[in-house]
């Protein structure tokens, strides 16, 4: 009883829980920098690896997002600066400290801009994950990949104006990393390191047939989903359906 | 080389290089690049864009000037109807699929705001084919849910040009119903019209098969097999017929802005019982085609037909490959009414028995063997239920049922019952004509048919035994009698 009291008070310490990702290796479906292979042609299916890490097992909820508010006025709606989050900045929040009811309590936080999420991950000793380790937990060593890409497509055709599933009721893949697909979009680190560097800026790559060339499998849909959103966003838009959770490297 | 040669030659030159200029100066006043002309010309005012959904297209712009035109489009993933008891989530342009019709003018600085709704899960952008520059504004436009880009462009080349989201994957966006026109009218527009309509086609890629009712996502696999579930006009099946028809009278001139989103089939554009004065082909406005049946529309295409009613009728309008008209949704439809022109078209003057030479008679199928003739009434008519299912139930059906307006009932029927010779006459030297059955009108054919006495008097038997009828028998006797009748009466 009490062994469990205390680790309960210790999870709700560091903020959310976390899963331990093992290391390993998956492939980007969009390269970050140009290799060749042996015979010179662009090597598109090269596997890049990924250390061990640590990542909220769940998305933010509105709930721990309050927390965190009580404890850093300066990200509250009516004090946050314009340049750290666009107008949309916690628009479904009443006021600057309440998000609603009970089931608003554990869905997933959304309109928060990337400035607001690494400013509340650094605030649990954490960071937001790679878009790398976000991607390679998704990829989850290739289990279930057909049902788990449907699962993606199914949700893009659902309406956004339904109310978002709480966090917790995610189905945890096998890493134990739930909510990933079918919940909401989440912020990573680096969400404007492809598509926007200067090598791809005016190539054409970002729309139409050109975003077919050099993804390293042009049937995934549901990737080109996710980096299409990512590549649309700057750190401080906010969007009703993009929430984010939180990493931690290991030493 | 001699002096001469050198001399003559350069002096020869020159003059052609002068006479070559002179063409050529000319030729450039003449026909200066009207794209040029179109980047200069100069803007006066601004106005904001009258949009308009599918079948209505914006008035013709009466402006002699080139101005600024700005246009808000607003991008919103919507649950609406694909066909009956499917539905289907939309990604359009304004709410609806097609997206919303734009009309400017040749010269135009077009000022473009894409407003992408907060309640959308995905970013979007725009390729206008009306565009010249990178991705036809795609470049400049992916937004994020709840953001607004702007860009402009000059409309430098009139015609009809399809416009569409070309954020990846493009396919999804696209077969999602992100598509729409936009129509850059001419300087000098073309000849008024009774009515423009605004049409296209798309291909959509559900999960469930074609019919399968309730909400049905997006299947990537039938989008990269380019296996569509449906093909509609203007987003869903039946968006253009019975009371959504295209309203017409004869006389009235129509044009139709035809587009075709795709994303992947391409559309052989056909209206059932007209031809198309005017075809400006692939949306151009400059080299129009004249009278023309079916024209192609490329997917991320569009086409301008014209044509004039001349008599009244329900004209079907369908992508003439035509598995997709019939069976997955392809067919729209045009309603005309006013005065006949039975010149132009008599409508059915009759329908006659064919009777090729030697095929007079309907050949049957014999049931296997020849059976011993009937010892009794009840085996008479038991026999009679095998030469009736042969022969005859294909049309008067199983219960002798008929099928209303086609082939007339045996059951409970006043004209069976009412004379037995008439009926053995019947199977004996079919029939055909206006024949009222239990107060119905019929005007069909029935066969005469090469059954023995024994079968006749069997089916008959049977027909008469059955359903409610008068339970009258017919012997092989009475046929026999009926067919030497009408042997000695010819």
């Amino acid at each position: 009883m009490a062994s469990s009291c205390l680790a309960g008070l210790a999870v709700a310490a560091s903020g959310a829980e976390t899963v331990r990702v093992p290391a390993g290796t998956y492939v980007p479906f969009y390269a970050r920098e140009s290799v060749k292979t042996a015979r010179g042609q662009e090597d598109l299916h090269r596997p890049i690896s990924v250390a061990s890490f640590a990542l909220d097992r769940r998305p933010v909820t509105n709930r721990e997002y309050q927390l965190f508010l009580r404890a850093h006025p300066e990200w509250r709606k009516s004090a946050v600066k314009p340049i750290f989050a666009d107008a949309h900045y916690l628009a479904h929040w009443r006021s600057d400290l309440d998000f609603g009811d009970d089931a608003d309590a554990e869905r997933p936080v959304t309109n928060v801009s990337w400035f607001a999420a690494e400013a509340y991950c650094r605030a649990q000793g954490k960071e937001l994950p790679t878009t790398d380790q976000w991607e390679y937990a998704l990829a989850d060593n290739g289990r279930d990949r057909d049902a788990l890409r449907q699962r993606i497509l199914t949700w893009y055709g659902e309406s956004g104006a339904h109310e978002l599933p709480a966090a917790k009721s995610g189905v945890a893949n096998g890493f134990g990393v739930q909510g990933l697909a079918g919940h909401v979009w989440e912020w990573t680190l680096d969400f404007n390191s492809l598509m926007s560097g200067p090598d791809l800026r005016g190539s054409g790559q970002q729309f139409c047939g050109g975003a077919s060339l050099g993804a390293s499998d042009p049937n995934d849909y549901a990737s080109f989903m996710r980096y299409s959103m990512r590549a649309s966003l700057k750190a401080s838009y906010t969007t009703k359906l993009l929430g984010f959770r939180c990493a931690r490297n290991e030493p | 080389m001699s002096f001469a040669a050198r001399y003559d030659y350069p002096l020869f030159r020159r003059f052609m290089f002068l006479s070559l200029a002179a063409v050529v100066l000319w030729c450039a006043r003449a026909h200066a690049d009207p794209r040029d002309v179109n980047v200069n010309a100069p803007i006066k005012g601004q106005e904001t864009a009258l949009l308009t959904y599918a079948p209505d297209v914006p008035p013709p712009i009466a402006r002699t000037y080139s101005t600024k035109v700005v246009i808000h489009l607003e991008v919103k993933e919507v649950e609406g109807r694909l066909a009956d008891g499917v539905s289907y989530t939309f990604w359009t342009f304004g709410g609806k699929v097609p997206g919303k019709f734009i009309r400017v003018r040749e010269g135009d600085l077009v000022e473009f705001h894409l407003d992408n709704h907060p309640d959308n899960k995905m970013p979007h952008n725009i390729d206008l084919h009306a565009v010249i520059g990178q991705g036809g504004g795609a470049a400049s436009s992916l937004t994020a849910p709840g953001h607004s880009s702007v860009f402009s462009f000059k409309a430098l080349v009139p015609g009809l040009y399809v416009y569409h989201c070309a954020t990846a994957p493009v396919a999804m966006h696209v077969g999602n119903g992100m598509y729409g026109l936009i129509y850059v009218q001419p300087r000098k527009a073309l000849p008024k019209v009774t009515h423009e309509y605004y049409v296209m086609q798309g291909d959509f890629y559900t999960k469930g098969a074609n019919g399968q009712q309730g909400l049905q996502p997006f299947s990537m696999e039938k989008a990269l097999a380019e296996k569509p579930e449906y093909v509609v006009f203007n987003g869903s099946v039946g968006a253009l017929t019975g009371a959504n028809a295209l309203p017409a009278k004869v006389g009235d001139t129509i044009r139709l802005f035809v587009g075709n989103g795709g994303p992947n089939l391409t559309s052989s554009f056909h209206v059932i019982g007209e031809i198309f004065d005017t075809v400006w082909p692939e949306g151009n406005t400059s080299t129009p085609a004249h009278d023309v049946q079916t024209t192609m529309i490329p997917a991320g295409g569009a086409a301008i037909v014209e044509f004039k009613i001349n008599v009244p009728g329900t004209f079907l309008i369908v992508d003439h490959s035509l598995a997709r008209a019939f069976n997955r949704g392809a067919l729209a439809q045009l309603k005309a009414t006013g005065p006949e022109n039975k010149l132009v078209y008599s409508g059915k003057i009759s329908d006659e028995v064919y009777l090729p030479e030697g095929t007079g008679i309907r050949v049957t199928e014999q049931p296997s063997g020849l059976p011993a003739p009937a010892a009794s009434k009840a085996e008479r008519v038991k026999l009679g239920e095998i030469v009736f299912k042969t022969n005859c139930m294909a049309c008067h059906q199983e219960n002798g049922q008929g099928i209303p307006g086609a082939f007339p009932p045996l059951a409970m029927s006043d004209y069976l019952n009412g004379d037995k010779t008439r009926a053995i006459r019947t199977v004996l030297g079919g029939r055909q004509g206006v024949l009222t059955v239990n107060g119905a009108k019929y005007d069909g054919v029935m066969p005469a048919w090469t059954l023995t006495d024994e079968d006749i008097a069997n089916v008959l038997s049977y027909i008469y035994g059955n359903w409610g009828n008068s339970g009258f028998e017919v012997t092989p006797t009475e046929v026999k009698a009926a067919r030497s009748e009408a042997a000695n009466a010819k």
